[in-house]
């Protein structure tokens, strides 16, 4: 247990400079929409379709109040609300696509690398193909198409998200594998027999994963990016099933003529943040992780002040 | 294994040439694919609600979405071959004739972003590079990140609601470029400031332009960020280059070294780089012209979405797509003129 | 007090008295658990037109010293001591100062040549920068002569002037480097291993182009290298190396032939010939250089050490046949203790000891 939490601490205590900072900012950014994602039922002072309390219907756009700390927007919804939950919709969707992409992506990366052949050329055609269309516009194509089969929901918006991000991570796991392949010591468990199962499961893997997490929170920060702009379009998760900030901008962007701002600027900023936060974390991860950019924290060197100018002379004890 | 010069750089040229066209064969498949992935038909979501069911199967026969897959496939390609990428269900116009009336407008505003985000981009990347771990390095990547992350419709909006009313420039509630140009020029080549140059008009030109202004530069700010980031890393691992310390060890100064060896070696990749990131772009295009109601296909796009036109959104997707694969091989024959190793 | 650490008569018509002149020389490096002490203590001279080779095992130290002369050290470290380039101390040099002779007076051949020259850069690109950062009144013809005068030297022809670093196979990229680290002239060069890289028998035209310095331009050459088989062909002395000390300094067939010291007789022996019938090998590692042993640093490892090995650093003396070396089965007698002689009870090495 305690080295896990050494490796893992490893790039704070290890790593000096700008890294250092990024990670920790970025760690408490994020931090703070997680709780806001898990807790919030308890931290948002209502539903996120909630249009009246206790029988009195919201305001319409009202202003920023001790009631109503984001004020409300043009559906009768308080915007603080909204914005917590959010997050939480957020980080449902973001978990949710990452999960299918690593389920699918790592594998099929892993096989591609280690049996190459045709199967692996098929399948770098197919990735590179997608990998290289405009990841956005092909969210919009997915969502579209799916949304006709399962409606503007969470699991429509999260396959969508899923189907563009998979080639990164099968890009990723594959050249890593590719390379770690070569070491010798897999070439040393060939020869004593192991099964091509027990190489990747045992040997591979552990060296592959290592670069998922950095690609992870680097993609997830696209991912909440991809979702919004979804939302923006209208294309991606309806205002009633649940809260997307995305989505609420869209609502906002009318009313910004009408002197109307907190409606648009709360959301927005919550995008920026845990964007920002995610980010952070990634870039930070990268830089401490890769050991090219990596800028360690030297212990300064103490030379001995009086150093013997002539050994033959001076003895030692 | 010696030469007497460089590789042949037609050869690799042509070799490039030949290379798209197994790529666009695969985009094309994936494209049709993808389409078909939703069940149910086409003909049925877009117009289900207009049409009875013999109306319905007509047009299902017509349209030749009851055939085999293959056969469908198979018209498919032979369609785009003679460039023919249907018509559309909503409003009936050959999708072709669509893409020609607003692609330009597209175009425009995507060469214009590209343009800002090198302009602004590439520099601050060499000198957050250069200058590691200091102030301006820490500023210039909090920027970069800040740029990534504010969505570009936030970023449209804040810039809507407070800048554009001091500067005097127009917004998405404005009487859009349309209004103001169809009547003056006669779409040339359809694209606005290239008419508007041809025709000489000066107020035309400075219309186009303010309006082009702040979307392009929302657009530019988006790969601003990633250029930046780009740019920095490649200096840092170029900077510790072998080569860069062999010639510190021959005296080359500092800077010197820096100017001459790390940052040309470190732009190298960046092109590469750079020329993926149109693919970026015109993802991006597409929610800057619904924020700033910029006359482009990407709004047409969201407009066929709304209105669930199959044939309008496979046709403009694939034109897409085809773009995406010609611009990488643009890029890719500026990537073997800069760098002597890639001619083979 | 200055040391005669040479055993010829230094000082030819041309330059009197050695070129460099190393006294105590420490260079340490910061790491995240404490400072590396690479190099603790090296003393050395090297008169014009020699060439001293510098061998050991990885991690001896070598390769830093190398760099330490240069000035090429990363982050964190630092250096100590004094180094007198023709009388001038080039370790008290201002950053300036240090790079106006970098190029000009002190030069460095590299290991792996393929990733030391800028793959983007013609090699025509890579002579005019040298040159012109020292000599920047030269015209442009002047500096085309300077540069295929250099290669002429190497046996590389003009018309590849023009061409680009990978155009050229891995002996010739060597030669080049080497045509562009003299073509200045400078007069002490320092060579970190620049055969391991290649094949034998390109190894042996680098080996020849080394040998023909001395003759040509007087250069005082630092050969770093594993290779004790390098040393024997192409140096005049040779000096052994151990975590971070030289142990034994002599002339090369003397110290070949008579090695004073436990180590150098023992890497002599792991030599591998054509007479070779059994691997020979120095059981152990080399030690952790952030915390070294008491006493000598090689005595875990010395099948022949002594009890005062371990409690008492050897001292620095001459050797029978000229140079220096510090051991103490070669005395001084009269500072080892009663008792200091007997053989000392060495501890299993266990197999986590071995590399």
């Amino acid at each position: 247990m305690r080295r896990v939490l050494t490796v893992l601490t490893r790039p704070f205590t290890e790593t000096t400079g700008l890294a250092r900072w990024m990670l920790v900012v970025g760690v408490a950014l994020t931090a703070v929409f997680v709780i806001c994602a898990i807790f919030a039922p308890w931290l948002a002072p209502y539903g996120f379709a909630q249009s009246s309390d206790h029988g009195v219907r919201f305001q319409k756009l009202a202003h920023p109040s001790s009631a109503h700390l984001f004020g409300t927007d043009r559906l009768f919804f308080d915007v603080f609300s909204r914005v917590i939950w959010g997050a939480r919709t957020a980080l449902e969707v973001v978990i949710l696509s990452m999960a299918v992409c690593i389920v699918i992506g790592v594998p099929l990366g892993l096989a591609s690398g280690y049996y190459g052949g045709w199967f692996d050329r098929i399948m770098v055609l197919i990735m590179d193909a997608f990998y290289a269309f405009p990841s956005f516009l092909l969210a919009i194509v997915f969502s579209f198409l799916l949304t006709n089969a399962f409606g503007g929901s969470v699991i429509a918006v999260s396959l969508s998200l899923s189907a563009i991000y998979i080639p990164q991570y099968f890009r990723v796991v594959r050249n890593t594998t590719l390379s770690a392949k070569e070491a010798t010591y897999v070439e040393a468990a060939r020869a004593i027999g192991a099964s091509d199962g027990t190489i990747m499961r045992r040997y591979l893997f552990g060296n592959v994963i290592q670069s998922v997490p950095v690609l992870g929170t680097l993609n997830a920060a696209d991912a909440i990016l991809t979702l919004a702009g979804l939302g923006f379009l209208g294309l991606g998760i309806q205002s009633t099933e649940a809260a997307e900030w995305g989505h609420d901008l869209n609502r906002a962007l009318a009313d910004a003529g009408s002197g109307v701002w907190w409606t648009g600027l709360y959301p927005g900023l919550a995008i920026v943040l845990l964007v920002t936060g995610l980010t952070l974390v990634g870039e930070g991860l990268n830089e401490t992780l890769n050991p090219t950019l990596r800028r360690r924290r030297l212990l300064p060197v103490v030379l001995p002040s009086a150093h013997p100018a002539n050994p033959t002379q001076e003895e030692q004890n | 294994m010696s030469r007497g010069g460089s590789g042949s750089l037609p050869r690799y040229i042509l070799q490039r040439i030949l290379l798209v066209i197994p790529m666009l064969w695969i985009i094309l498949t994936l494209v049709f694919l993808v389409m078909r992935v939703a069940p149910g038909d086409p003909v049925s979501a877009a117009l289900g609600s207009k049409l009875n069911p013999t109306q319905l199967a007509q047009r299902r026969h017509a349209l030749g979405f009851d055939r085999p897959l293959i056969q469908q496939y198979w018209d498919y390609l032979s369609s785009v071959l003679h460039l023919d990428f249907g018509t559309t269900f909503s409003d009936n116009q050959p999708v072709l004739r669509v893409v020609r009336d607003n692609g330009g407008a597209t175009l425009t505003l995507t060469l214009a972003a590209f343009l800002i985000a090198l302009v602004v981009g590439i520099p601050l990347g060499l000198v957050a590079g250069r200058y590691r771990d200091s102030f301006p390095d820490a500023v210039i990547r909090l920027f970069g990140i800040l740029s990534y992350a504010a969505p570009i419709f936030f970023v449209g909006y804040l810039l809507q609601a407070y800048v554009a009313g001091p500067l005097g420039l127009p917004t998405s509630g404005d009487s859009s470029p349309i209004t103001s140009f169809e009547i003056k020029l006669h779409p040339k080549t359809h694209i606005l400031l290239v008419d508007a140059i041809l025709s000489g008009d000066g107020a035309a030109i400075e219309d186009v332009l303010k309006h082009l202004l702040l979307p392009a530069v929302t657009l530019g700010l988006l790969i601003c960020g990633v250029f930046i980031r780009l740019v920095r890393v490649n200096i840092l691992q170029t900077n510790q280059a072998d080569y860069v310390e062999a010639a510190e060890a021959r005296g080359i100064r500092r800077r010197n070294v820096t100017w001459r060896h790390a940052f040309r070696n470190a732009l190298v990749p960046v092109i590469t780089v750079v020329g993926l990131q149109f693919a970026l772009l015109l993802g991006g295009a597409v929610l800057t012209e619904s924020t700033f109601n910029w006359p482009g296909l990407g709004q047409k796009l969201v407009q066929y979405i709304n209105e669930r036109d199959y044939v309008a959104v496979q046709g403009i997707i694939t034109i897409f797509a085809l773009a995406v694969v010609l611009i990488s091989l643009l890029v890719d024959i500026i990537n073997a003129l800069i760098d002597p190793r890639v001619r083979y | 007090m200055a040391m005669d650490l040479t055993d010829e008569t230094i000082g030819t018509s041309a330059m009197p008295g050695p070129v460099i002149s190393a006294r105590d020389v420490r260079v340490w490096y910061g790491t995240t658990r404490g400072a590396i002490r690479a190099v603790d203590g090296v003393s050395f001279d090297l008169a014009p037109g020699e060439t001293l080779g510098l061998v050991g095992e990885s991690g001896c130290g070598k390769s830093t010293l190398g760099r330490g002369l240069m000035g090429l050290l990363p982050e964190g470290a630092k250096r100590d001591g004094q180094v007198l380039f023709r009388g001038r101390d080039i370790f008290s040099l201002s950053q300036k100062a240090a790079y106006q002779m970098r190029g000009r007076e002190l030069g460095m051949i590299f290991q792996e040549p393929l990733t030391r020259l800028n793959p983007l850069m013609r090699i025509s690109q890579h002579f005019e920068e040298t040159i012109k950062q020292h000599e920047p009144d030269l015209s442009k013809d002047e500096i085309r002569d300077r540069a295929l005068e250099a290669l002429r030297l190497m046996g590389i022809p003009p018309t590849r002037y023009r061409s680009y670093p990978h155009e050229f196979s891995g002996g010739m990229r060597q030669r080049l480097m080497i045509a562009l680290a003299l073509v200045l002239r400078p007069a002490f060069v320092v060579a970190d291993e620049p055969t391991t890289a290649l094949d034998v028998l390109v190894e042996a035209q680098i080996v020849q182009i080394l040998n023909d310095l001395r003759r040509n331009f007087q250069t005082a050459l630092l050969l770093i290298t594993h290779n004790v088989g390098i040393v024997a062909e192409a140096c005049d002395r040779v000096a052994v190396m151990y975590a971070g000390r030289i142990v034994e300094q002599g002339k090369v067939a003397d110290v070949f032939k008579n090695p004073q010291h436990p180590y150098t007789r023992e890497l002599l022996r792991s030599t591998i010939s054509l007479t070779t019938t059994g691997l020979n090998y120095i059981p152990g590692a080399p030690p952790d250089l952030v915390d070294p042993p008491d006493g000598c640093r090689f005595h875990p490892r010395c099948p022949d050490a002594m009890n005062v090995c371990a409690t008492k650093n050897p001292v620095n003396i001459e050797r029978p046949g000229g140079g220096r070396v510090e051991c103490w089965l070669a005395g001084p007698e009269d500072q080892i203790p009663a008792g200091g002689k007997q053989p000392l009870k060495q501890e299993e090495l266990t197999v986590a000891d071995e590399a």
